[in-house]
């Protein structure tokens, strides 16, 4: 379970404040979007739950099932279980995708005191789970995203996923860059995923990801703050009559 | 102003008859004896380089040009040497002198090999034409006294002759007992047409160590070469490699450098025949108060030559490194593709990246492109990392070697890549933030 007490950000090289009590809790098993405007916090929420330089937290807490996230390193905030699916996955030349995927893994298992796998057993389990996301052998092969088109990118971010096994997993903005058929097959990868036990939030500017990724919760975001919280139905309103009216409700 | 120049050449011209003078000429056949008297007179209208050369401007001679070698502590290692698991003609050279025991018998297919001490005591050799000859070239627009004084005294080397395809790599294996050695080597290939082969260096050479390579590519040859200047921190080295490239020949040299207190790696290559392609392309690693320069200078005087620079640092810890590459299109040199990187990985604030990249284009249909960076570990990358659960020290290193991984990409065959690049992951652990 993700919860999040009113929980202030300010961006550390200047005084903006980005997210202004944000308070949100993703129960066990749970599928929330957050929608909202461009600028409204949403990336920023992503990148501070999962621990990258530049935001500093002025007040407020983030729990993953009990443990507080804001202490630890991006790296440990992973070994318990937390994962970010980036809107732009970096390219890192000169790494295999095969070789970073194993360090991840193992780094993580060792982390948690498990033993890490063989070769042998890391091959067999990405082969099976690159083949349902239709990423081949030469995509795995290939430097870290090296030269992949937007939507290997995000089928890759989605084999990470698969690959780390999270409990929590946040998607920013997975659909941006996506045809039709992209989306169809990362949505399918990540509701192979959903087990009952694990949650997601995923980050959207549009409803029609929520068609393939059915939530359970809708948040709007705006100006640094949940404005509104609702069922599926909320994402369907937002498509149909924009921001504008949400917005002048709160103000 | 005159004559303080003029005081300034006589100093440098004494020292550099100073320099010479601790040691006498060495014996030889009358070829290789005209041969080194003449290096001899040219370096005393060179002199030697002092701090005010623009040439030397990042790197300071002094160490290199003093008439003693300051001694080096030998580094205690249990490294595995690199390219065992390749099959190779190996030549061992201790403190820069050839160890025939230690040595494979000099016998191959397609192949011509003499020590230097060989050759230079015949009284005829086909060396005679050649020897000391591309390093005269190279001296214009700049001189190269280092290079000069090489042929003047160096007695040691291998002298190569290419015939055909050479099934395995000519590599030169050196090794270092003494604290105090004082080396010269000078080595010379000459490919003949469709001769193609693979030179290997690796191994700390002597304490103080000044190298020539000049290596004469026939029409249609190949020459590969890949060279591991060793771990040895406390060793200063000037080397040069002289290349001269017929039509539709090949040249590939990658070196890397790890630490050691001086390096200067010189390489000057002319483009004299058309389509031709030469590569030149090196990773330096740094950790500590250590200087590694590489200085590149390539003459395109053909139709539609391509030749490559690519060049990688990264530096800790007080380190230096330089890069300075010229790419200079004669007239009538159309179709030129000149390519050349520099970029410097700085770990910290102590360390520094110094270049000067340089183009000088006299013809009109050329594509030529220059690029030079210096840089510190990519956030973003880092972060994207350790979102993943890699932890900051092994995503640091797994980053740097990511950022020297286009250097190491230039080195054609699989095998020699993949022990350049099991050297330097073990540099980079070892060295680990």
């Amino acid at each position: 379970m993700l919860k999040i007490e009113n929980l202030h950000v300010k961006l550390e090289v200047e005084d903006k404040e980005i997210l202004k009590g944000i308070t949100l809790t993703v129960p066990d098993g749970e599928v929330h979007a957050i929608m909202g405007p461009n600028g409204s916090g949403k990336s920023t929420m992503s990148y501070v739950l999962s621990g990258k330089n530049g935001y500093q937290v002025t007040g407020g807490s983030a729990h993953l099932d009990g443990t507080n996230l804001l202490d630890m390193d991006p790296d440990e905030r992973a070994a318990i279980g937390l994962f970010l699916a980036f809107q732009y996955p970096v390219e890192i030349p000169g790494v295999g995708n095969m070789t970073f995927l194993r360090t991840a893994v193992n780094s993580q298992r060792k982390a948690r005191g498990e033993k890490e796998l063989s070769s042998g057993e890391f091959l067999k389990l990405i082969r099976a789970k690159a083949a349902s996301l239709k990423i081949d052998a030469e995509m795995l092969k290939r430097p870290v995203n090296v030269g992949f088109s937007g939507g290997e990118k995000k089928r890759n971010e989605i084999l990470q996923m698969a690959m780390l096994e999270p409990k929590m997993c946040i998607l920013d903005e997975t659909d941006s860059g996506l045809d039709v058929d992209a989306m169809k097959l990362v949505s399918e990868g990540v509701n192979a995923l959903r087990d009952g036990k694990r949650s997601f939030l995923v980050i959207t500017h549009y409803q029609r990801l929520l068609d393939h990724i059915k939530p359970d919760v809708v948040h709007i975001m705006a100006d640094g703050r949940i404005i509104k919280s609702g069922g599926p139905d909320l994402a369907l309103e937002v498509e149909n009559n924009g921001y504008a009216d949400l917005l002048a409700e709160v103000a | 102003m005159a004559l303080a120049r003029k005081a300034l050449f006589e100093a440098k011209t004494a020292d550099a008859v100073a320099r010479v003078g601790i040691a006498d000429l060495p014996r030889g056949g009358k070829w290789i004896s005209e041969i080194r008297q003449t290096a001899l007179m040219r370096l005393h209208a060179q002199g030697m380089p002092g701090r005010r050369d623009e040439y030397w401007k990042f790197t300071r001679p002094d160490d290199l040009a003093s008439r003693d070698s300051i001694p080096a502590k030998l580094l205690v290692t249990d490294e595995k040497p690199m390219f065992t698991d390749i099959d190779r003609l190996r030549l061992v050279f201790v403190d820069g002198v050839f160890d025939a025991e230690q040595s494979d018998p000099l016998v191959e297919e397609n192949l011509e090999i003499e020590t230097l001490a060989e050759a230079g005591a015949r009284d005829i050799h086909w060396a005679r034409d050649l020897y000391g000859v591309l390093v005269q070239r190279g001296q214009s627009p700049v001189d190269r006294p280092f290079a000069t004084l090489n042929t003047a005294i160096a007695a040691e080397g291998v002298v190569i002759r290419v015939t055909g395809k050479v099934a395995r790599p000519v590599s030169l294996h050196y090794k270092r007992k003494n604290a105090h050695s004082d080396a010269w080597l000078h080595n010379l290939i000459k490919v003949e047409i469709g001769g193609d082969v693979t030179l290997l260096e690796n191994g700390p050479a002597a304490a103080r160590i000044n190298t020539v390579l000049e290596v004469d590519v026939a029409d249609g040859g190949a020459f590969h070469h890949v060279r591991a200047q060793g771990r040895d921190h406390e060793r200063r080295a000037t080397t040069h490699i002289f290349a001269r490239l017929g039509t539709e020949s090949t040249f590939k040299s990658f070196t890397l450098t790890v630490n050691g207190a001086l390096t200067r790696n010189e390489c000057v290559i002319e483009l004299l025949g058309d389509d031709a392609h030469a590569t030149v392309a090196g990773a330096s690693v740094g950790d500590g108060v250590f200087h590694q320069d590489d200085t590149v200078f390539i003459t395109h005087d053909a139709i539609n030559c391509e030749s490559r620079q690519v060049f990688k640092k990264v530096l800790r810890n007080g380190a230096t490194g330089v890069f300075q590459g010229k790419i200079l299109v004669k007239a009538g040199a159309q179709k030129t593709d000149g390519y050349q990187i520099s970029q410097g990985l700085l770990l910290d604030d102590d360390s520094q990246f110094l270049a000067k990249p340089e183009l000088e284009i006299y013809a009109d249909d050329v594509a030529c492109s220059h690029g030079s960076t210096v840089g510190a570990i990519d956030e973003n990358a880092l972060f994207y990392l350790m979102s993943r659960g890699i932890p900051r020290a092994l995503a640091q290193n797994m980053l740097v070697l990511s950022f020297l991984a286009a250097a190491l990409e230039e080195i054609e065959a699989d095998p020699l890549r993949d022990d350049i690049r099991d050297r330097l992951e073990r540099w980079v652990e070892r060295h680990h933030a």
